[in-house]
């Protein structure tokens, strides 16, 4: 076998995780579902069943406790690939909805987080007040807050995506000044000097040094902050009784005990954050090259 | 010849946690325009911290000093030297070109004139072609290059050197110091270079500033005998060897080797 770019020996570990939780799932799937199943054989007063029927039972039922991933699977490809994109059953739309009130929250949650850590750095009297602040912020349950957020953003005319992008920028904006903060405090000291002895203002040193020595810390802190900045986004989604976005569809699921509809929105959300973790990746490698990170 | 930098009874004390430490006592010092001066020392003789005085790094508790003319706080803030560190400390995210360009910048000149220097400055310290390299792309020596391009590019009237190839290898240091003495003796500059080797100090220097530790302080000047152009044959000289045991018998004097 020829494996140049070693591309077996890279996605081999991964193939091998990825059949494990397959084998557990499964495994799961009938040992969860298999009480139900029993219950329903005696109530129609089957009592010739056999294993291998009960197996193939717990795997298709309507309702099940865990559904079996093909049975995910196939709602996600006839939610997807088998509706209309504007469909109001279309997890491509819901997904969109979502993933718009994410994205928009990102970037509110990004600037302010950014803005935030240059204020910290720069002001010892910012550091020392705001800091607190920010980290009480994230010690309130974001499920207790987000009711509120909407409740309140409502009463002054603000509803449709961006409270829900609030939510999300609220989250979003603390990795972020967590990690500018300490970003735009890593240039050496002998960096710094250098600049002392050209004279170089605050801003030159800001744009010159502190900025493009931030951001390494900058990609790290947007990965965590895009994929919570979508858990923002869902978290929204239900205290508003939406009916639209993946929130909605976990709520409406939950409703009417639709678990496969739970899983799937599930998986569609974790595919979507995945996704969007990857992309910063890109853009990070991007930059790197530009800026002559050693390969 | 008028005194380019001018100290007189300069002390600074750092407050510690184990109480003060005297790292400079009693500092009288005259650079005359266009000369080469070198401080040798052990550590912690206050060498660095001299140097960094004068570039207005270090504020000193004591005395008086005037670097062109001017306070050390004018003179930095007028760009009256460049500084070589001890590390190159080119920033990596900039080509060599870029990181040339890095302190024109900051003087806010046009890009015609940020061009023209940046090219005369590679060419003095011989880096032509290397312009779009990244840092970690050259080696120890070419970087160190790199960065007195860049403290020349300032145009400065002084050039203070930190022990700019104490990271080096010997053959590499010996090469350097040849091209540093050939950079000097074409563009006129007063040059403050800190060591701590002899053969170095005494290749280089038209006066040798020996000092000694606990506190900093100046022992000894050695004025050089040898001619203002030299190649490094000069070293198996008797002159050569007789002034470097005048500095090592300094260096014992100040008591240097007990530390």
């Amino acid at each position: 076998m020829t494996d140049k770019e070693g591309w077996i020996s890279r996605s081999a570990p991964v193939m091998v995780v990825t059949v494990a939780i397959f084998i557990l799932w499964y495994v799961a799937t009938f040992f969860l579902n298999a009480p139900f199943q029993k219950d329903t054989y005696l109530r129609a007063k089957n009592t010739s069943w056999t294993t291998s029927q009960l197996v193939a039972d717990t795997m298709s039922q309507k309702r099940p406790v865990m559904p079996a991933p093909h049975q995910v699977v196939s709602e996600i490809y006839k939610t997807t690939v088998l509706k209309k994109i504007t469909s109001k059953r279309s997890l491509i739309y819901h997904s969109g909805i979502t993933l718009s009130s994410t994205l928009v929250g990102f970037l509110i949650g990004t600037v302010l987080g950014v803005l935030l850590a240059v204020g910290i750095v720069h002001s010892c009297t910012l550091d020392k007040s705001l800091m607190p602040w920010v980290i009480t912020s994230q010690t309130i349950p974001i499920l207790a807050v987000a009711p509120m957020i909407i409740v309140v953003l409502y009463a002054i005319g603000i509803e449709g995506l961006l409270p829900k992008a609030f939510i999300s920028a609220y989250l979003s904006f603390f990795p972020i000044t967590v990690g500018m903060v300490k970003g735009f405090r890593s240039p050496r000291v002998i960096h710094l000097d250098l600049m002392r002895t050209y004279s170089a203002s605050r801003w030159q040193v800001f744009w010159k040094l502190r900025w493009p020595s931030s951001l390494p810390y900058l990609f790290a802190s947007m990965k965590i902050a895009i994929a919570i900045a979508m858990v923002g986004a869902i978290v929204g989604e239900l205290p508003t009784g939406a009916v639209a976005g993946l929130g909605a569809r976990l709520l409406a699921g939950s409703y009417y005990g639709q678990t496969v509809q739970i899983w799937s929105a599930l998986i569609m959300a974790a595919f979507l954050a995945g996704s969007l973790v990857a992309l910063v990746g890109v853009a990070n490698r991007y930059v790197d090259k530009h800026m002559g990170v050693r390969p | 010849m008028t005194n380019v930098i001018e100290t007189k009874d300069l002390s600074l004390t750092f407050e510690t946690n184990d109480g003060p430490v005297h790292a400079l006592s009693g500092i009288d010092l005259d650079v005359a325009e266009g000369e080469f001066v070198s401080f040798i020392g052990p550590s912690g003789c206050g060498k660095t911290t001299l140097l960094r005085v004068i570039a207005d790094l270090e504020t000193p508790t004591a005395g008086s000093i005037m670097v062109d003319g001017l306070s050390a706080r004018e003179a930095r803030l007028a760009r009256a030297y460049g500084y070589v560190f001890q590390a190159a400390a080119l920033y990596p995210w900039r080509t060599i070109a870029r990181n040339v360009e890095l302190p024109l910048e900051v003087m806010g000149l046009d890009k015609a004139e940020r061009q023209a220097r940046i090219k005369k400055n590679l060419e003095l310290v011989d880096l032509t072609g290397f312009e779009k390299k990244f840092p970690w792309q050259l080696s120890g020596g070419m970087q160190q290059r790199a960065s007195i391009a860049r403290a020349l590019a300032v145009d400065p009237d002084i050039l203070l050197m930190d022990e700019p190839f104490g990271a080096l290898d010997e053959i590499v240091r010996d090469h350097l110091n040849e091209q540093l003495l050939k950079l000097w003796d074409k563009t006129k500059k007063t040059v403050v270079f800190v060591t701590h080797s002899i053969p170095e100090a005494v290749f280089l220097s038209t006066r040798i500033v020996v000092m000694s530790p606990r506190p900093g302080r100046i022992h000894d000047i050695i004025k050089s005998t040898l001619p203002r152009d030299r190649t490094l044959d000069i070293r198996e000289t008797p002159e050569f060897l007789e002034l470097s045991h005048r500095v090592r018998e300094g260096l014992r004097e100040g008591h240097s080797y007990d530390g």
